[in-house]
């Protein structure tokens, strides 16, 4: 009988309680990318300490305005993060376990182009609010459309549109090409871009050789002398990881970058740990505004700085694409408490926020502009490496805005690039 | 023709440093009839050795053309102390046993050190770049190499010709061969069988060791380093003939010519062209190019 009254005062005291109160009870948010493997250096590990030094941030009330409320709308976010690695299936099983067993509030995270591919439908059957932070493949907004799910970083397009440009521009007169890129989705995605990007603005380029080595092959000695002999005035590469930094071990003392101008689409994860083994002319790609190429805004200067003191480390772009995916949601998650009278808002009213927002971060402009307002489009920039007294810097960077490099709403990237970059 | 030179010099590179990476799985293989699988975790091992003195060694001055003595002594230092821990400790509980146990085994082992290895070296990368530009370059059909892919194939050809000559020409060799043949009778003669388990187990684990520490300067040691290498590792000598040095040695020259011409006049195909030639070998002689058949034992 006690307990039944202790129980029937406990409801009263729960469905009397101030709205302000609900919204205290802390935010919990699942993170998920990869802290094993070979993905997890170069991405997973200076995403997840973004994601710390993020959270501890805004849970202690020091972001910048407008970020500069406690937590997300006054509650204190809970991390929860979870290891991105293994096959789809047991990515998509760990998800679930997020949702139904731990029950997070939302989910930010993912590398992988195809976990992001698998989570996606599984978030919208959960009707779970999710962001994608890093995951490059174009066809998740291109190929269905969701309620649930969201992504605060722009296409893989981007990245290969930018890279296009950007030899045109610095290599007049340029007549072939060559690609060096990983044989999965990415490298082909990436290549495929690319390869029709240069078609479209240089009509008749000839392509030399395009090589397609395994994942993670590491020793491409067969690769640079087939690209050595080749003699392409533009290599493209969207090697990552291991086998980027491999590639410019082996290729830089073969004469490969000096040979041929050589684009490294995701070259700034590198640009720290090989400064001195980069050889001078390489182009650096850091899929998007980010690291080298950020702005020199406020919201910059509280993360890189904040980032680099704590981790000894300068924040790489993985990093950035996490801190503005949590910078951006929490921006949602405040407008929907707002209009919902200081209520803790649902996943609907979060994602409705979100969608067609536009914020500023430490990469600049975010504009949830493609896929129905739930996929970021961002501006791009690309330069060439010379090392001064030691130290890698950049050089004739060039910025692409965001529309020059992204599709327009309703269209997609093949077919965009295939229509000549129409508008 | 041109690129002939290039395909050529470019397939015997890679021969060499696959044999160097292979012949150690086959000998064990020979020896013990284990499948060791750890062998890859052994590679990894060798490689983060490596990398790590070799870098201090050069991050304190010394000199840089000793850096090759360091890299193979940090194999050495990986076999010593990795080896007979596993073997005496674990594996020769295991000798018993079917064939597909002692693989789960060593399978189970390569997990648990993929994670040690990120307990001691963390996640990030590690690079020794230096010793892989310190002899200067060499052409080829007007392309330049490293000089330091010459260490490889001297490694690799040292390496044949030292085990050859061990096996034919020495008391011990012999032994060993007749432990090959046949270990029951070999210990019921007086030979003391274990000894050369614990021996072998060792100069396996030295070999990939070996292997990985000779790659560390041309790549970036991360965690997973060792799994694609068991993969290729396993082509070849199942290639060759489980077992068989000559035939590692052959299955490492056909894999590096194959992939290197592929790789130049067609490289669509890079990607299967290894197990095409795996299953072409296998389905004409299924026990490998030196493969011999094992006579039943009543």
């Amino acid at each position: 009988m006690k307990k039944l009254r202790l129980a029937t005062l406990g409801l009263l005291a729960a469905a009397l309680a101030p709205a302000g109160v609900l919204a205290q009870q802390p935010v919990k948010i699942g993170f998920v990318m990869f802290l094993s493997g070979p993905a997890a250096s170069p991405f997973g590990v200076p995403a997840k300490n973004a994601a710390d030094f993020v959270v501890e941030e805004l849970n202690a009330g020091k972001g910048p305005a407008p970020y500069g409320k406690v937590g997300f709308g006054g509650s204190k976010i809970e991390m929860v993060a979870i290891d991105e690695a293994g096959p789809a299936t047991s990515v998509v099983t760990e998800y679930r376990n997020l949702v139904q067993r731990s029950n997070v509030d939302l989910v930010i995270g993912y590398i992988s182009s195809g976990n992001c591919l698998a989570v996606a439908p599984v978030a919208e059957e959960l009707k779970k609010f999710t962001t994608f932070f890093d995951c490059g493949t174009p066809r998740i907004f291109e190929d269905a459309s969701y309620q649930y799910v969201f992504r605060t970083s722009s296409t893989a397009t981007k990245d290969s549109v930018g890279a296009a440009l950007y030899v045109k521009d610095a290599k007049p007169g340029i007549k072939s090409i060559a690609g060096l890129n990983q044989n999965y989705a990415w490298g082909q995605d990436s290549w495929g871009d690319f390869e029709l990007a240069m078609k479209v603005l240089v009509p008749g380029i000839e392509v030399k050789t395009s090589q397609m080595p395994k994942l993670f092959a590491g020793q491409y000695n067969a690769e640079i002398s087939a690209l050595l002999g080749a003699g392409a005035d533009v290599i493209h590469s969207s090697f990552w990881d291991g086998d980027l930094e491999a590639l410019i071990l082996q290729g830089g003392p073969r004469g490969l970058m000096a040979k041929s101008m050589t684009v490294l689409t995701t070259g700034e994860t590198a640009m720290h740990k090989l400064a001195a083994q980069i050889p001078d002319g390489t182009v650096l790609g850091a899929r998007g505004p980010f690291g080298p190429y950020a702005p020199d805004n406020a919201y910059n200067r509280w993360f890189a700085k904040g980032f680099e003191s704590r981790f000894q480390a300068p924040p790489n772009y993985a990093s950035y694409q996490m801190a503005q995916a949590i910078l951006g949601v929490k921006l949602a998650w405040e407008k929907a408490q707002d209009a919902s009278g200081g209520k803790r808002p649902t996943n609907e009213q979060v994602g409705k926020a979100l969608e067609h927002m536009t914020y500023e971060g430490p990469g600049g402009t975010v504009r949830m502009a493609l896929g129905k307002g739930h996929q970021a489009i961002m501006e791009t920039a690309y330069g060439q490496t010379k090392l001064v007294n030691g130290k890698l810097t950049l050089v004739n960077v060039k910025r692409y805005p965001a529309e020059v490099v992204n599709p327009p709403e309703g269209v997609k990237s093949a077919d965009w690039i295939k229509s000549g970059f129409k508008k | 023709m041109s690129q002939l030179g290039p395909v050529f010099v470019d397939g015997v590179i890679y021969s060499a440093w696959l044999f160097i990476a292979a012949v150690g799985l086959t000998l064990v293989y020979g020896v013990m009839k284990i499948l060791n699988v750890t062998h890859g975790s052994f590679y990894a091992l060798g490689a983060y050795a490596g990398a790590s003195l070799t870098g201090a060694w050069l991050a304190k001055g010394y000199a840089p053309m000793l850096s090759y003595a360091v890299l193979f002594g940090g194999a050495v230092l990986v076999a010593l102390v990795v080896a007979p821990v596993i073997e005496r400790g674990l594996l020769r509980f295991m000798y018993a046993k079917d064939e597909v146990v002692i693989l789960l085994v060593t399978y189970a082992l390569f997990l648990i050190l993929e994670d040690v290895i990120k307990l001691v070296w963390g996640v990030n990368p590690y690079f020794v770049a230096e010793p892989y530009a310190l002899l200067g370059s060499f052409e080829v059909g007007g392309l330049k190499y490293p000089t330091y892919n010459l260490i490889l194939v001297g490694l690799a050809l040292a390496l044949a010709g030292g085990l050859a000559w061990v096996l034919r020409a020495t008391r011990v060799g012999k032994l060993l061969l007749a432990v090959i043949h046949d270990p029951e009778m070999s210990r019921a003669l007086g030979v003391n069988v274990d000894r050369f388990y614990l021996v072998t187990f060792t100069l396996g684990c030295f070999l990939a060791a070996l292997g990985g520490s000779f790659t560390a300067p041309t790549v970036s040691v991360v965690p997973g380093l060792g799994v694609d290498v068991i993969v290729l590792s396993f082509a070849v000598v199942v290639i060759g003939g489980l077992g068989s040095l000559p035939g590692a040695a052959l299955g490492a020259v056909i894999v590096g010519l194959v992939r290197s011409a592929s790789v130049h006049y067609l490289p669509q195909v890079e990607l299967f062209v290894i197990y095409s030639v795996m299953a072409l070998v296998l389905a004409f002689r299924p026990r490998g190019l030196f493969g011999l058949a094992e006579p039943r034992k009543i």
